[in-house]
């Protein structure tokens, strides 16, 4: 006998649900929280949230900006592939802000202060950020350390170190490193002629695609190649994965590598966009590592989710800015993706909630069947 | 160097504090990476009675300051717990995974801090647009000057929490059973003992010790407090304060003394005479307390004493 599966069964699309779910009730309870600052304004600021660009009149202007929401997109999506990549080998990468903030100094440095092209500085963003991950992968498979503490312990270690390396390279005046363009235009992404597309934003560039790709990459790389296979194998179970002869202590550290390395590309596609200097006064790691985290988990942790959820939360994330400030804070935002993250914790439950009532229906529809079938029996018997 | 006896008192107890928090919480079996997050909404809650009960420390009393002090207090336990219940739902009761939750409770808790002091301080003054709460006179409250030495009477509360939580933990038929849902929460429920409450009270005591955690950080030393930047990682070096204390509350006082100094050298280092002279730049003894809690895990965390459930959500159903 065929049976049907139920389309609620499919993984893929009750992760959908539930991330659309977690994002519905995160934008209510931003709504509440407007409500209670401000009644009156609370339905346009969170509509401007939801907007973001497109609060813009003007074609051209929503274009324009719309490139740049993108453009900040590609380092979020890094940064998420990042947390998800170490996610899938059971290693929760909370250090992914710490390592796009290395990315970020190791950048900087390289085009600023030594004047070298921009695929030069990419890849020291790259190894700087593979480095540091390294260590906390290393501390994880030798001394049994957490990864957690590690990661934020190293978070702060790499902002102010970051802080005094860019102290080099910053304007004879202010706080911020000098912008690329006067110090060293080589040192900036090539555009390729996307800018054109987007009202010349000359942020639109190479970045993107190549974020699109790397996630691709990932895809492909925990899919269909053993080391993906191992590596999920090893976050799966550590020790079934030691009995049957991987090496788990190595794919541990080499998880971290490769998640560390995303996040420092990352980073260096956003600071070589030349779209922000860095601040060598501040006081806290960029927000876009724990942003990461926000997108790795809406995303449902699948690198090509990550693609969408990342977009999202950046755009929500800017949206902010569009808020009347003269009542509400732009950090609504991050109250927002917070609260997202914190209903991503529940998705799980969710999943066993509808794989429970699925079973229950299930099992009374067998029963029923069955009952039928020994009614059809026992009327034959009497026959 | 009274300076720096005082400073590193302070901090550590500060990490003392929050330490035991973490501490009852993972006895009971839940990690709680939250504790920043509690951190700063206790910090918030004994900022915001500072900011709003008059207070005049010319004129006050002594019953006027232990009025102040009791309010501080009893805002900062009420913050810290209520937002420590949004673990206890999550991780106890729906067993959603404690690592999200608990980072998600970071970020929330420096966001909605952020955005609460944020619009109090535009709705007040529209052209004020900081996340800044200033205490300078009612921090005076529960200060006390012995000679040089200035004392907060948080130091007090934290030996006094100290002695508490040991007695609780280690002395009473409450700690017995909270210890052992951390342990072997099947075993404790076959006994009788309900294991989701007592998962549900450790979480709260770690929110009550984190939030006042909160208020002794923000009122060390300094007497303005910017809400957009959070606690500075405070909960997680008590974390590491935890793991090298081996969760045991004694031990857990003597590696917070020794990570409080580390961290009071950042401030007091210009004033010692052998440091300044050494000239080394500021950030590295604001990243020192980071990488001394590196080194010290690193060292610690090979024969972990850490209670055998933790992080683990109980199913009753589970064999």
């Amino acid at each position: 006998m065929k049976q049907k599966t139920p389309l609620l069964r499919n993984s893929g699309l009750q992760t959908l649900i539930s991330s659309l779910f977690c994002i519905i009730l995160g934008l209510l309870i931003g709504y509440l929280a407007l409500l209670v600052i401000n009644a009156e304004g609370a339905w346009t600021a969170i509509t401007n949230v939801i907007k973001n660009y497109m609060t813009y009149p003007t074609a051209p202007a929503r274009m324009k900006y719309l490139g740049t929401t993108l453009a900040k997109t590609a380092p979020l999506l890094m940064c998420s592939l990042s947390v998800l990549f170490a996610y899938k080998a059971g290693l929760f990468n909370i250090g992914v802000a710490g390592q796009y903030t290395l990315g970020a100094a190791a950048s900087l440095f390289c085009a600023l202060n030594l004047g070298l092209p921009w695929y030069v500085c990419l890849l020291a963003a790259i190894v700087i950020g593979a480095i540091s991950a390294a260590i906390c992968g290393a501390l994880r498979a030798f001394c049994n350390v957490n990864v957690v503490i590690s990661g934020i312990m190293l978070n702060w270690i790499s902002l102010y170190s970051t802080n005094v390396l860019l102290q080099t390279v910053k304007e004879s005046t202010g706080k911020d490193t000098i912008r690329l363009v006067k110090q060293h235009a080589d040192s900036i992404l090539p555009t390729l002629g996307m800018d054109k597309w987007f009202s010349n934003n000359q942020y639109v560039t190479i970045g993107i695609p190549i974020a699109i790709l790397v996630a691709v990459l990932v895809w492909v790389i925990l899919e269909k190649t053993k080391l993906g296979y191992e590596l999920k194998a090893t976050g799966n179970n550590l020790n079934a994965a030691k009995y049957c002869g991987m090496k788990e202590n190595s794919n541990i550290i080499l998880t971290m590598i490769i998640s560390g390395a995303l996040a420092g590309l990352g980073a260096a596609l956003y600071y070589l966009s030349d779209i922000e200097p860095w601040n060598v006064n501040s006081s806290s790691v960029p927000g876009m590592g724990f942003n990461g985290i926000a997108a790795a988990f809406l995303g449902g942790l699948s690198p090509i989710g990550s693609i969408f959820s990342s977009y999202f939360i950046q755009h929500i994330t800017l949206g902010g800015g569009y808020v009347d400030l003269s009542h509400y804070c732009a950090q609504i935002s991050d109250l927002i993706s917070a609260m997202i993250i914190y209903l991503c914790g529940f998705v799980l439950f969710f999943k066993t909630f509808i794989n429970g009532r699925l079973d229950k229906h299930e099992e009374k529809r067998a029963h029923k069947a069955q009952a039928l079938e020994a009614a059809q029996n026992t009327e034959g018997g009497k026959k | 160097m009274v300076l720096l006896l005082q400073y590193t008192l302070i901090f550590a107890s500060v990490l003392l504090l929050v330490a035991l928090g973490g501490c009852v919480s993972e006895h009971s079996g839940v990690i709680n990476l939250g504790l920043e997050g509690i951190m700063v909404m206790g910090a918030l809650g004994g900022a915001l009675v500072m900011r709003f009960v008059p207070y005049s420390s010319a004129t006050a009393g002594f019953g006027e300051r232990i009025l102040m002090f009791l309010l501080v207090f009893l805002a900062s336990v009420a913050l810290g717990m209520l937002f420590s219940m949004l673990l206890a739902v999550a991780s106890v009761s729906f067993k959603a995974d404690q690592t999200i939750v608990g980072t998600a409770m970071n970020l929330l808790g420096t966001a909605l801090a952020t955005v609460v002091v944020k619009s109090m301080n535009t709705a007040i003054n529209p052209n004020d647009h900081s996340s800044e709460i200033s205490y300078i006179e009612p921090k005076k409250a529960f200060l006390s000057n012995i000679g040089k030495f200035e004392l907060n009477w948080f130091v007090v509360v934290a030996v006094v929490m100290l002695v508490i939580c040991f007695i609780m933990l280690y002395k009473t038929r409450f700690g017995l059973r909270l210890r052992a849902c951390g342990e072997h929460p099947q075993a404790a429920d076959s006994v009788g003992i309900n294991v989701y409450k007592m998962r549900y009270l450790g979480v709260l005591i770690s929110g009550f010790l984190g939030g006042l955690g909160g208020i002794t950080y923000i009122t060390a030393g300094v007497s303005v407090w910017k809400f957009e930047n959070g606690v500075a990682g405070f909960g997680f070096l008590a974390l590491a304060v935890m793991i090298f204390g081996a969760w045991h509350p004694f031990k857990i006082a003597g590696a917070a003394v020794l990570f409080g100094m580390f961290r009071a050298l950042g401030n007091v280092y210009n004033g010692i005479g052998f440091l300044k002279d050494l000239k080394i730049p500021s950030a590295v003894y604001l990243m020192l307390p980071y990488i001394v809690s590196l080194i010290v895990l690193a060292f610690t965390s090979k024969n972990s004493k850490a209670p055998k459930a933790e992080g683990i959500p109980y199913d009753k159903g589970q064999r």
